[in-house]
């Protein structure tokens, strides 16, 4: 796939592929721009759901019949896709999850409660969502390790200088996010791992905004864990994928039992299952998979580098024209940036800003954003956020500065 | 279709600006919390009571324009009551908001705040113009248990 230049994207054809994007809200075109939070999901990947359903329906990896032998081939099938595009050594290392939270919490409680000892630390970022937090809290409770958190300057940019002094012979286990789902940073992943790995400690990259938005070579970047959830790259809800080194993976435990993630059950002794399926006890998020897998064909057929490009302008375009308006402060200028624009109004509540803008038929996300912490460090209770995808347009962005508009004048 | 400036009242908007009883008392009776956590919205509500009546009332916190003003009119309308007026208030309000009450035509105690009606065309809206309520409620019964919306 060639990579067309921002302004060449086609628009009008991708919005076609997304049929929810038609209808109205309150009288008005639905203006979608909280696709941080979840975005669309093509028709395609609509039909390939209810075509397994309609089908091939079956449950996989046990049966003899045609059908959960088909069933079985479409979701070995959506992992491979997966792995070529993440371009992971092995299927073995592609984990089908529940979604980026589930993937964190399964190396923190497998990896973490298996390698990470009482006094030891573990480091995560001022930049977190609570689900890059909560987990690692929880694992410091239960084997007395700490936490250290790289403080952000006032763009929201990750100290670097901060983490290199935080990182020591004390630390087991780096954790971060690749994009902000708050404020968009983009931070610098590659020479967090260098870092990290110059010490050899492994490094966790939370993925759930990257994936939609940035190719990623699981190879290149070298993380050792790369957790993204479904729902957010055009694919259903409930399923996610945790890519994790096969050696490291090889040496950590199950964290669930049951079905599927076993070889040989006796009362005596019972041997794991090989990888992936040691990580997937029970019946697997069927359709979820073969969709996430049909998902990412989508996004592979529009072309990550164009939608990178594309929605880079669309941010640009968005931080002159809503950063311009009178009483507009936007929170997050970091230089390196992904897709979202957290914002406040003179001293209007988020809350309110949101209802106004539900009104236009405007959908935005008025909160903390799942990360408190970053809200603490810029003193404000909570924040407007917009966040782009790739099948929103630069009128969409006029309406909402529109709408903006509107809000500074209910408000006076 | 909900419309916005049943909403954004001109007397919510006002009382949001300059909120009323917006203090902390010197001897407070009660102290009680209450929040939002959707929302983040935040109060912090004294009451000073004199036997059953409610000689005076502050709170403070923040939030979004509905829970402020909201919590404004709530302080206004409970001073010099008692806690039974109080409660059949709280009970009407919250009820109204949901849209369990209709203020025009069935009887009730609310007068000026009859104005929040608008809020139940708002869903996501009703915990911030009851957040106050609640919390006035928690406090003048016998738990004093935090108060959220959730
Ligand atoms: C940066 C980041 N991490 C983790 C998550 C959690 O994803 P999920 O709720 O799909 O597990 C999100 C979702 O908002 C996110 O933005």
């Amino acid at each position: 796939m060639q990579t067309q230049t921002a302004s060449e994207f086609d628009v009008a054809k991708v919005r076609a592929d997304f049929p929810i994007l038609t209808q109205t809200v309150n009288g008005k075109p639905l203006v979608y721009l909280d696709n941080a939070a979840t975005s669309h999901k093509p028709q395609c990947v609509i039909d390939t759901i209810n075509h397994f359903y309609a089908a091939h329906n079956s449950n996989v990896h046990r049966g003899v019949h045609y059908l959960s032998q088909l069933a079985t081939r479409e979701l070995e099938g959506a992992r491979d896709i997966v792995k070529k595009f993440l371009n992971a050594a092995s299927d073995k290392e592609v984990i089908f999850t529940k979604g980026t939270t589930d993937g964190i919490n399964l190396v923190a409680q497998s990896y973490g409660r298996k390698f990470i000892k009482e006094g030891e630390e573990i480091i995560i970022s001022a930049l977190e969502h609570h689900a890059n937090i909560v987990p690692w809290q929880m694992l410091c409770e239960q084997v007395g390790a700490v936490l250290r958190v790289i403080p952000i300057n006032d763009d929201g940019e990750l100290l670097m200088e901060e983490y290199e002094k935080l990182l020591n012979p004390k630390t087991k286990f780096v954790s971060v996010n690749y994009v902000s789902n708050a404020l968009g940073t983009i931070n610098p992943v590659k020479r967090i791992i260098e870092l990290a790995h110059a010490q050899d400690v492994p490094v966790l990259i939370d993925g759930a905004q990257s994936a939609p938005h940035l190719k990623v070579d699981v190879r290149e970047l070298d993380c050792d864990f790369y957790a993204f959830s479904g729902h957010k790259v055009c694919g259903p809800t409930g399923i996610g994928i945790l890519y994790g080194k096969q050696h490291l993976l090889e040496q950590m435990p199950p964290v669930q039992g049951g079905g599927d993630m076993i070889k040989v059950v006796t009362f005596e002794k019972t041997t794991y299952n090989d990888l992936p399926y040691k990580f997937e006890a029970g019946t697997p998020h069927i359709e979820g998979g073969i969709g996430l897998g049909r998902a990412i064909q989508y996004l592979e057929s529009v072309g990550l580098d164009n939608i990178a490009a594309y929605e880079h302008e669309l941010l640009e375009y968005a931080t002159e024209l809503i950063g311009g308006i009178p009483g507009v402060r936007i929170i997050g200028t970091a230089k390196d940036k992904a897709s979202v624009l957290s914002f406040l109004i003179n001293d209007i509540h988020p809350h309110d800003i949101g209802t106004i803008l539900d009104q236009e038929g405007i959908a935005i996300r008025a909160g903390h954003h799942c990360a408190q912490p970053v809200m603490q460090r810029f003193n404000v209770p909570s924040t407007a956020r917009a966040s782009f995808a790739f099948y929103n347009t630069k009128e969409e962005i006029d309406a909402l500065a529109n709408a903006i508009h509107t809000v500074i004048e209910v408000f006076g | 279709m909900a419309d916005l400036s049943e909403l954004y009242q001109q007397v919510i908007l006002d009382h949001n600006k300059k909120p009323r009883n917006f203090k902390a008392l010197e001897t407070p009776s009660i102290t009680q919390e209450g929040h939002n956590p959707l929302c983040g919205d935040h109060i912090t509500l004294q009451l000073e009571l004199d036997g059953e009546v409610v000689k005076d009332v502050g709170f403070q916190g923040s939030g979004c324009a509905i829970s402020k003003a909201s919590s404004s009119m709530m302080t206004a309308a409970v001073k010099g009551k008692s806690k039974a007026e109080v409660e059949v208030m709280a009970d009407e309000f919250v009820k109204m908001v949901r849209g369990e009450l209709d203020p025009d035509t069935e009887e009730n105690h609310l007068g000026r705040l009859k104005i929040f009606a608008g809020v139940k065309e708002f869903p996501a809206r009703v915990k911030c113009a009851a957040l106050s309520w609640r919390t006035v409620q928690a406090a003048i019964s016998e738990s004093h248990d935090a108060v959220s919306t959730e």
